[in-house]
Formats: C-alpha cells, sequence, structure tokens
C-alpha cells in the first residue's frame, strides 16, 4: 500500500512537470498564432483568442505590393536548397578523399578542419564584408550561397569522413579487383551506402539558411533580395507593435512546415550527429 | 625496394640521386628530365614557367602592398592592397610545397634507378599519374572554396586587428598603416573601452556558462523523467518537450520579444499586472531584467537539443547495469549517479562542449531579443551584448573595423584555447589520434 502511495505520488510529479512544461512550450507558440488571425494590427486590442477572426493578414502577404513576403521565401528557398545540393557533392568529394586516400597533407588537413570549426564564419564578418564588396558579389544571394558553402566544409568533412570511415574497405577493395575505376567506386560504390549522413548534412545545410540571420543581415541590402529570417526581422522592427499580427502570419507560414519536417526527421539527426560527432 | 629487381636487373650505378636533387632545385622539372622521366619533367618545368609568367607581378605588387599598405592615398587602395598580400602569401605557401614535393621525388626516383629500376611507358606513366592525382582532383574544388571563404577571411580579419581602419580613416581616401598591438593597448587603457570590455566580456561569460547549464541541466532532468518505465503517452509528451527544437529560432526569439515588450507584452499584460499589480516589469529597458529574459529564452530554445540527445543515450544503457545494482541494494540517486551520469556525459561530451562554445557567439538571441540593449552609461555597447554582439554593432553601425577586428581576434583565441583544452581531455579525440 506504502509502496503504491508512492508510486501515485511520484507519477503526479512528474506529470505535473510535463504540464508546466507543456503550458512553458505551448503558449507562446499558441500565442503568436493567436496573434495572427486576429483582426487589427495592434497587440494593444489583439487578444490570444481572437474575437474576430481573418486571415487579413494572409491575405496581405501575398496580395498586397507592399509585401515582398513572396520574393523572401522563393529567395530563402533558393539558399537553401543551393546550399543543400552544392554542400552534399562538395563534402562528399573531401569526406571521400580524407577517409579512402594516402595524400601530401592529409593529416594536416585534417586538423586544420578541426581548428577552423572552432572559429565561427561570423568571426571574420568584417573580412566577409570587405571582401564580397571588392569581388560585387554583396546584395547577391550567389555571394550568400558560396560562404554557406565554403563555411560548412570543416564541420561537415569531419562528420562524414567519420560515417565512411565505418563502410568497410573490403567492399571498395574487391570493385577495385574487378576493374572499377575511382570515381566508378565513388559514386556506385560509397555514395549509395553513405546516403543516411548525406541526408542528414542535407538537411543541415538546408535549415541553416533558412534560420540564419547574421549572415544575411551582412550581405544583403535591398528589400527584394531578403532571405526569410531577414525580412521577418526587418518586418516587425520598424515598427513593432503595428506589424506584430503580420508578423506572426509570415511567421506562421514558415515555422509550420519547417517543425512538422523536424519532428520526422529528429530521430536521423540525433543519431547522425552521435554516430559521426562523437567520433569527430 | 623490394619489388624494383622485378622490372629489370641493370644496377645504374654512375646515376647521383644528389645531382637529381640539385637539378630540381634550379629549376622544377630538370631533375626528373635527369631521371629520363621526361613526360613528368617537361610537365613540371611548363608549370614553373607559367607560374613565373603570370604570377610574379601579381606576387610583387601584392608583397610590396602587404608590407607598405600603400603609398599615394587615393591611387593606392589599402584594403585591396592588403587583400592582394594575404593571397600572394598563400600562393607562394603553395608554390613552396609544390616545390617541395618536385625535389623530393626527383631525389626518390634518382636512388631508385641507381638500384636498377626502370621508368615505365608513357601510357603506364600517364595511368600512374592519374591514380596518384586522382585524390588531389577530389579535394581541390573544396580547398579552393575553404581558402577564399574562410582562411583568407580568417586571415584578413586577423591582419584587420593591427591596422588603424575606422570611419574617419577609410581608403581610398586615407592610406592605413600598420599600428601593432595599438589597438588591443586601447581596449585595456582608455577608459571608453576598457570599461566596455570588461562589462562585455563578465557578462559574456556569465550568460555562456549560465544558460548552458540550465539547458544540459533541464534537458537532463526532462529526458530522466520521460525514460521512467512508468510514464504513459511517452510519445506524445516527447513530441511536445521536443517542440521548441523544431520551430525556426529566429521566430522563437522574436516572439518573446514581443511577449517581453513593456509597454504590450502579454507577460506583462497578462500575468505580472493581474497577479502582482503595479505597472508591470521592465523586461527590455532594465539591463537587469532583460538578461534574465534572456536565459529563460536561451534555456527554453536550447534544452530540447540536449534532451533529445540524452533520450536517444538512456534508451541504450543496458538494463543489466540497474539491475546489478539493484542486488547491490543502490538508491536511485546512486544509480543516477554512478550509472545514467557517467554514461550520458561520455557519450555526448564533444557535443556538450559545442553547446557552450555555441552560446558564447550566440549572436541570434542576443540581437534578435532586444539589440543587446538596452543602452548604458559609460559604454559603447548595450546592456545585454555580448562579444560577437558588440563587434556587429563595432563593423556596421559604427564602422570601427579595426577594433571589431580585434576583438574578434580574442573571441577566436578564447574558444580555440577552450576547445582545445577540452577536446584533449574527451576520450573520443584520443581515439582518433591513433589512427
Amino acid at each position: 500500500m506504502n509502496r503504491k502511495l508512492k508510486n501515485t505520488i511520484e507519477m503526479i510529479g512528474v506529470y505535473s512537470v510535463f504540464g508546466f512544461m507543456s503550458i512553458l512550450i505551448l503558449y507562446p507558440l499558441l500565442w503568436a498564432f493567436g496573434m495572427s488571425l486576429n483582426e487589427g494590427t495592434s497587440l494593444y486590442s489583439s487578444s490570444i483568442i481572437p474575437e474576430n477572426w481573418s486571415l487579413a493578414h494572409y491575405q496581405w502577404l501575398f496580395t498586397d505590393p507592399n509585401s515582398n513576403y513572396v520574393n523572401w521565401y522563393r529567395n530563402s528557398m533558393i539558399v537553401s536548397g543551393s546550399n543543400a545540393v552544392l554542400s552534399v557533392i562538395m563534402t562528399s568529394l573531401v569526406a571521400y578523399a580524407f577517409s579512402r586516400y594516402k595524400f601530401v597533407g592529409r593529416k594536416a588537413g585534417l586538423y586544420t578542419f578541426l581548428i577552423l570549426q572552432m572559429f565561427p564564419a561570423m568571426m571574420a564578418m568584417v573580412a566577409l564584408y570587405i571582401l564580397l564588396n571588392l569581388i560585387g558579389l554583396l546584395d547577391t544571394l550567389s555571394g550568400l550561397i558560396l560562404i554557406y558553402v565554403g563555411g560548412q566544409i570543416p564541420f561537415n568533412a569531419w562528420l562524414v569522413k567519420g560515417y565512411l570511415d565505418t563502410i568497410p574497405r573490403e567492399l571498395d577493395e574487391s570493385a577495385r579487383i574487378d576493374g572499377a575505376g575511382h570515381l566508378t567506386v565513388f559514386v556506385k560504390i560509397i555514395l549509395p551506402l553513405a546516403k543516411p549522413i548525406l541526408a542528414v548534412v542535407a538537411l543541415f545545410n538546408f535549415m541553416t539558411p533558412l534560420f540564419d540571420f547574421l549572415l544575411p543581415s551582412i550581405i544583403l541590402h535591398s528589400q527584394k533580395n531578403y532571405t526569410i529570417a531577414l525580412g521577418l526581422f526587418n518586418f516587425i522592427n520598424d515598427q513593432f507593435s503595428n506589424n506584430f499580427t503580420r508578423f506572426a502570419a509570415g511567421a506562421m507560414l514558415i515555422a509550420i512546415p519547417v517543425s512538422i519536417i523536424y519532428l520526422f526527421l529528429q530521430k536521423y539527426l540525433i543519431s547522425g550527429l552521435t554516430s559521426g560527432g562523437t567520433k569527430g | 625496394m623490394v619489388d624494383a629487381p622485378l622490372r629489370t636487373g641493370n644496377i645504374n650505378k654512375k646515376h647521383n640521386p644528389k645531382l637529381a636533387m640539385l637539378l630540381s632545385i634550379i629549376f622544377a622539372g630538370l631533375g626528373q628530365l635527369y631521371n629520363k622521366r621526361y613526360l613528368k619533367g617537361f610537365t613540371f618545368i611548363l608549370l614553373e614557367i607559367a607560374f613565373i609568367i603570370t604570377l610574379i607581378d601579381f606576387i610583387g605588387l601584392g608583397l610590396w602592398g602587404i608590407i607598405t599598405l600603400g603609398t599615394i592615398p587615393i591611387t593606392d587602395h589599402s584594403i585591396f592592397l592588403l587583400v592582394y598580400g594575404l593571397i600572394s602569401i598563400i600562393i607562394i605557401l603553395f608554390a613552396a610545397l609544390f616545390y617541395l614535393l618536385n625535389i623530393q621525388d626527383a631525389k626518390k626516383q634518382a636512388k631508385q634507378i641507381k638500384e636498377g629500376w626502370e621508368a615505365p611507358g608513357l601510357f603506364d606513366s600517364v595511368k600512374e599519374g592519374y591514380d596518384k592525382s586522382f585524390v588531389y582532383l577530389l579535394t581541390t574544388p573544396g580547398l579552393i572554396l575553404l581558402v577564399f571563404t574562410v582562411v583568407l577571411p580568417l586571415l584578413f580579419a586577423v591582419s584587420l586587428a593591427f591596422t588603424n581602419y575606422d570611419l574617419y580613416n577609410s581608403p581610398p581616401r586615407n592610406l592605413l598603416d600598420w599600428v601593432g598591438f595599438e589597438n588591443f593597448k586601447s581596449l585595456l587603457t582608455v577608459p571608453l573601452w576598457r570599461n566596455t570590455f570588461f562589462s562585455v566580456f563578465s557578462w559574456t561569460i556569465v550568460w555562456t556558462l549560465v544558460a548552458t547549464s540550465f539547458q544540459i541541466a533541464l534537458g537532463l532532468f526532462l529526458a530522466v523523467l520521460a525514460n521512467d518505465s512508468r510514464v504513459k503517452f511517452k510519445k506524445f509528451f516527447r513530441t511536445i518537450l521536443i517542440l521548441p527544437w523544431a520551430v525556426p529560432g529566429f521566430v522563437s526569439i522574436l516572439i518573446f520579444a514581443a511577449m517581453f515588450n513593456d509597454d504590450f507584452g502579454t507577460i506583462n499584460r497578462d500575468i505580472i499586472i493581474p497577479l502582482f499589480g503595479g505597472s508591470g516589469i521592465n523586461w527590455l529597458s532594465d539591463p537587469f531584467y532583460t538578461r534574465i529574459a534572456l536565459l529563460f529564452v536561451q534555456t527554453w530554445l536550447g534544452y530540447p537539443f540536449i534532451f533529445a540527445l540524452f533520450s536517444g543515450v538512456l534508451q541504450s544503457i543496458s538494463k543489466d547495469w540497474y539491475e546489478a545494482a539493484e542486488v547491490d541494494g543502490a538508491t536511485r540517486w546512486q544509480k543516477f549517479k554512478n550509472i545514467t551520469l557517467p554514461h550520458v556525459l561520455f557519450a555526448t561530451a564533444p557535443l556538450l562542449i559545442i553547446q557552450y562554445t555555441t552560446n558564447f557567439n550566440n549572436f541570434n538571441v542576443i540581437y534578435l531579443f532586444n539589440e543587446g540593449g538596452p543602452a548604458v552609461k559609460g559604454q559603447n555597447a548595450g546592456g545585454t551584448d555580448i562579444l560577437i554582439s558588440w563587434v556587429y554593432k563595432l563593423t556596421f553601425e559604427t564602422n570601427n573595423f579595426s577594433m571589431a577586428a580585434a576583438i574578434s581576434l580574442i573571441i577566436g583565441i578564447l574558444i580555440s584555447l577552450f576547445a582545445i583544452f577540452q577536446f584533449r581531455k574527451t576520450s573520443s579525440f584520443k581515439e582518433e589520434g591513433q589512427i
């Protein structure tokens, strides 16, 4: 009896912790969602459960001539998509070399990657700004993509190399004996087996630019070229209280699809990180 | 050379490795010609000639530029010259590496020839060359990109820290000068800089330690609770608990910024004022409360990743451990302390360290929440600015490029010292080192 009572009390404790956390987590999100459905643009008169439901803000984002929202969305997709594709190509080539070949500078290269990982790209933001200005890539999406693709190499090359190291060498050796060349081994054997980690790399590199605020804010200057994070920030930053409901609508349109994708894929993300990440 | 005699039996005692080496030092490829590797030799010679013709002027200009930073204002642009100089140095380093390899190659092959080895025919040489250089084809695109988007900017930022580049002294109107450690000196001696630096620095440390530790503690606590076998609807609770990770960070931060707003935020309007009366808390205009709010926001944002990570590890701990401990009569706390905690921390140590370094540079939260504000008297950074957001402001708001670069350099040194120190202590790094 005593034991059962203790058990019940403990479970009540656990569930109340979960309940409390759920409120902390859901309240801000539901609040913003509610705001996006309010009719007016002022936060003073808005409430989490709107008196007059309306999709006016969503409509405004897509139809009003002053709204660049569609542009931002498209820019973000271009940057994220190109970054994901280019990063996978670049990283898998480099990781394959580091995992399978002996060459001059291999060890030095690995250490360089490790050290470069520690320096965030933003440490060089002064330089990136000035350099891109020199070569005329300031305020262009290609400049932004270039920086992302280059900056991800050190971390992801380690991640993928760690994974490739776990693929048995006998596989590519026996293919070589059968007469397969370097490229054939890479495309026909290594790439198919490395699919899980490459998917993680693709997802990471799709998400990073989508969420990033700093780099776009350094590189992109005209409203038309903004990515979605930058656009939404400047959107509400001008006149916070007047635009928050619109911001909330714009934020929901990006947050809901991304959250659903993340919740589905989080298991793979975590296992990708722990398998490659902890090993180096 | 075990396999050398297989090709031919002729031992060529007259062939001199030292001569081959000397020839290759004089001009790349000559040693290879002496070794009768004509294809390789001519390729090397062509490469060196091409290098000299196309790049020597540029390198000359670059080296002159990086030393003087220009001599005539308006005509000479110090920033261009600095960049040319850095590119020249990088090119020289690669050229030197190539030259060294050329000399080594000449010496090695001359030795082999002396011992009776004979070069393969043209077709085989080409195939061998392809086999050996394939790996460079793989790495070169990545290497070039890395040099121009990461290494060069970092070197450039480091160099800027030793110049006097700011709003009032900017090219092409003015020339920059090398000023040595002047920027670092003013950071420590000029009162405005010193006050700002120390207050920003100490807040950065507090922020990093407290926010990250909260994240980890909360993540661990919830992971242990959710792993309890008696809990029902596990999947449901897990999904909710992980939600803050799934929502894009900038969206959540901006939502919180609105919620904490002094005037119209829901926290003051719907929670603080109805419960405690008064006129609410100045969340965004009092540095102390902004800091509290920031710590709360970062914990909210950061714990789900730790939670997901730990949940995975907890499930992988074998039940036998706990059963054995129960047989020995261990209490729940003892089981947690001696089995769960070591397992979890051991498996995730590098990722936890990365959490600390990420928060050290967590620009997004600080800047998006309140732009590092509120402003504070007697310093040129806001009350919640961390080093990285201060650098951002110095660069883009006041154009104080040199000082920004100097502070960036300090950040970089701190981060790498910390990371190297920690990585050496974790075992996973040692395992990697053995390969």
